[in-house]
């Protein structure tokens, strides 16, 4: 039936943070010097992404857990 | 042609990953579809979260998105009225006052309601008009994609509208209603991450919103607050006075648009009982207060601290549709750049899919069902419903150019609005509020109503009747439309035979029994919900004032 739309949310938040922080790690400071004003908004950003996706994984297999 | 943006392979497959969640959504649905119910009005069981959620997506399409940054950088906080004023007294209003009828009389359409409540002429109408509408729309979506990747990222309009157009086509043909809500529920989020490190950056840049309201002062005169100037037409760059915003925009348009226009109120439809269906508008109006601050801010930040040279067409005169690409490319770097283009994309995707959704089952409901086939069996109505997805999608295409030629594709889309929302929202009005109206005062009303709105429209664009603004003609169109309505189904009303009582029950506001909300704690009832919004909102109001 129905899947939790927590578990894609999820997932795709947590691929995509995990990308784009990785990416900001590895590359060269200049791209930020150019945009964001100096910070490096991939990393941060990144970041954030990265704890909103997990954080949303967390809720899934709880209420999936609680559930079963 | 030089693209604006230079994307590489972290972008791409930022963007792929998406494309394969969003028609993953639909593959994995595609089990639980098993009666037209089911595939047309996601059987009635999605939670008050994510059906609230769904219900501000489907609206924030790319023309809400992009045409809100393009008005932010011509009308400045102005713009902020869509939301302060227009959507969010709107949106508490169908929650509290409307949903009742539309959830409780168990019709599966807007139009149904308006044959449950009148009669099959104004349904017919109704249906009709909507159907067209809501292609052209979809169209406009279309185009509008076609154009904007174009000249982001050089794909070329055919590939962009084959690629949009395909990637909805599957998920929806899969899914459903429930893949569309789903979908728009993972656009809602990408566009808040996407969208929200253009406005912190360029507040960052600005030193604060103190300093960016002087900057945003000197490009544009009286755009920075959104009350004290408008005692008069001269004095903000709207060119409207306080009455035609509050009639026009906050009353008529915003009530017309959130309270009749199926493509949102079907997202509440969905939910799983009552309450949740009323608590779907009034959970979106949380999130919707806070938008301005991601939607009409880059404009404000993209007019006041570029040079105007940065949104200049190929044609070398600016382009408020420019304004939110061009920042993408200016504060994103890749990595980021693509979470911004995916935002982007998602937005353009789900505006789409939730015309394509609508019409669907207003086709399959209220025009297949009610008119071609009246003895459908529920096999065949799924099978309809599945293949107008593909015929909606096809028209889609064939509308897209329709939009060609207008500047702000939000002064478009509200003049669509006027056409259609304006008169019905009288309708809608008096059908659930007042007993005595009757089907005969509806249809004539409704259809004298729209007729105004082009008479209006026709003298407009021929100069006889004029105003400062595209957007302060548009607001006086849906004042004119509207009460050419209400007048005269109330006066075709009191000449016809009214219905007897007894039929109206469920659909009539005296004649029904108020949803009971004791058992439910008090912060889950409607009524709390709403006061909350409404305190908020009015605290903006005064902020910016």
């Amino acid at each position: 039936m129905l899947f939790d739309i927590r578990l894609p949310i999820g997932f795709i938040f947590t691929i995509f943070g995990s990308i784009v922080s990785l990416y900001g790690l590895l590359s060269n400071q200049n791209i930020y010097d150019s945009h964001s004003l100096g910070i490096n908004i991939n990393v941060w950003w990144g970041l954030v992404m990265f704890i909103f996706g997990t954080s949303f994984l967390i809720f899934a297999f709880r209420k999936k857990a609680k559930n079963e | 042609m030089e693209p604006l943006l230079k994307i590489n392979f972290i972008d791409y497959l930022i963007i792929i990953i998406y494309f394969i969640f969003v028609l993953g959504i639909g593959y994995f649905l595609r089990k639980a579809m098993i009666t037209s119910n089911d595939f047309l009005l996601s059987g009635r069981k999605i939670p008050a979260w994510i059906t609230g959620l769904a219900f501000i997506s489907a609206n924030l399409g790319a023309l809400e998105v992009m045409g809100m940054s393009a008005s932010g950088a011509k009308y400045g906080m102005l713009t902020a009225h869509f939301y302060w004023l227009g959507a969010i007294p709107a949106m508490v209003f169908v929650g509290v006052f409307m949903m009742p009828f539309y959830y409780g009389s168990k019709a599966r359409s807007v139009p149904e309601y308006l044959k449950l409540r009148f009669d099959e002429k104004t349904r017919a109408f109704n249906a009709l008009s909507f159907a067209v509408m809501t292609v052209l729309a979809s169209g406009i979506s279309m185009y509008a994609i076609a154009i904007v990747f174009q000249m982001m990222i050089g794909w070329s309009i055919h590939f962009s509208i084959f690629i949009s157009a395909i990637v909805v086509l599957v998920y929806i043909f899969f899914g459903g209603l429930t893949s569309s809500i789903y979908n728009e529920v993972l656009q809602f989020f990408l566009i808040v991450f996407g969208f929200l490190p253009i406005t912190i950056l360029g507040l960052i840049q600005a030193d604060g919103w103190g300093n960016l309201a002087t900057k945003m002062e000197t490009v544009v005169r009286g755009s920075t607050h959104i009350w004290s100037n408008l005692g008069n037409t001269m004095n903000n760059p709207m060119g409207i006075e306080w009455f035609g915003m509050v009639m026009g925009l906050g009353f008529v348009l915003s009530f017309g648009y959130w309270c009749t226009d199926f493509l949102v109120v079907q997202r509440a439809m969905a939910a799983k009982d009552i309450t949740a269906a009323q608590n779907t508008p009034l959970i979106a109006t949380f999130p919707k207060i806070l938008f301005p601050f991601i939607v009409i801010l880059p404009g404000i930040i993209g007019i006041s601290l570029f040079p105007k040279e940065a949104f200049f067409s190929d044609a070398g005169k600016i382009d408020y549709n420019r304004i939110l690409p061009v920042l993408l490319g200016k504060y994103l770097p890749n990595g980021m750049l693509g979470i911004g283009l995916t935002a982007l994309l998602a937005s353009f995707m789900s505006g789409m899919a939730g015309n394509v959704t609508a019409f669907n089952t207003v086709w399959t409901y209220d025009i297949y069902h009610a008119y071609i086939n009246k003895k459908a069996t529920d096999k065949q109505l799924l099978k309809m419903g599945k293949y107008t997805t593909v015929v909606g999608v096809l028209i889609s295409i064939a509308s897209a150019y329709i939009a060609l030629g207008f500047a702000n594709i939000m002064d478009y889309l509200q003049l669509l609005f006027s056409f259609f929302n304006a008169p019905l929202f009288a309708t809608f009005l008096l059908g659930m509020f007042w007993k005595r109206s009757t089907g005969h005062g509806a249809f004539w009303g409704l259809l004298l109503g729209t007729l105004a709105a082009g008479i209006h429209h026709l003298l407009v664009s021929n100069g006889i009747i004029s105003y400062y603004s595209e957007m302060a003609s548009n607001f006086y169109q849906a004042i004119y439309s509207w009460t050419t309505a209400f007048v005269l189904t109330i006066i075709i009303s009191l000449l016809t035979k009214p219905r007897p009582e007894n039929e109206l029950v469920g659909l009539v506001y005296s004649l029904t029994p108020k949803p009971v909300t004791s058992h439910i704690p008090f912060y889950k009832r409607p009524s709390s919900l709403a006061f909350a919004a409404i305190i908020l909102t009015i605290i903006f109001n005064i902020i910016f004032w």
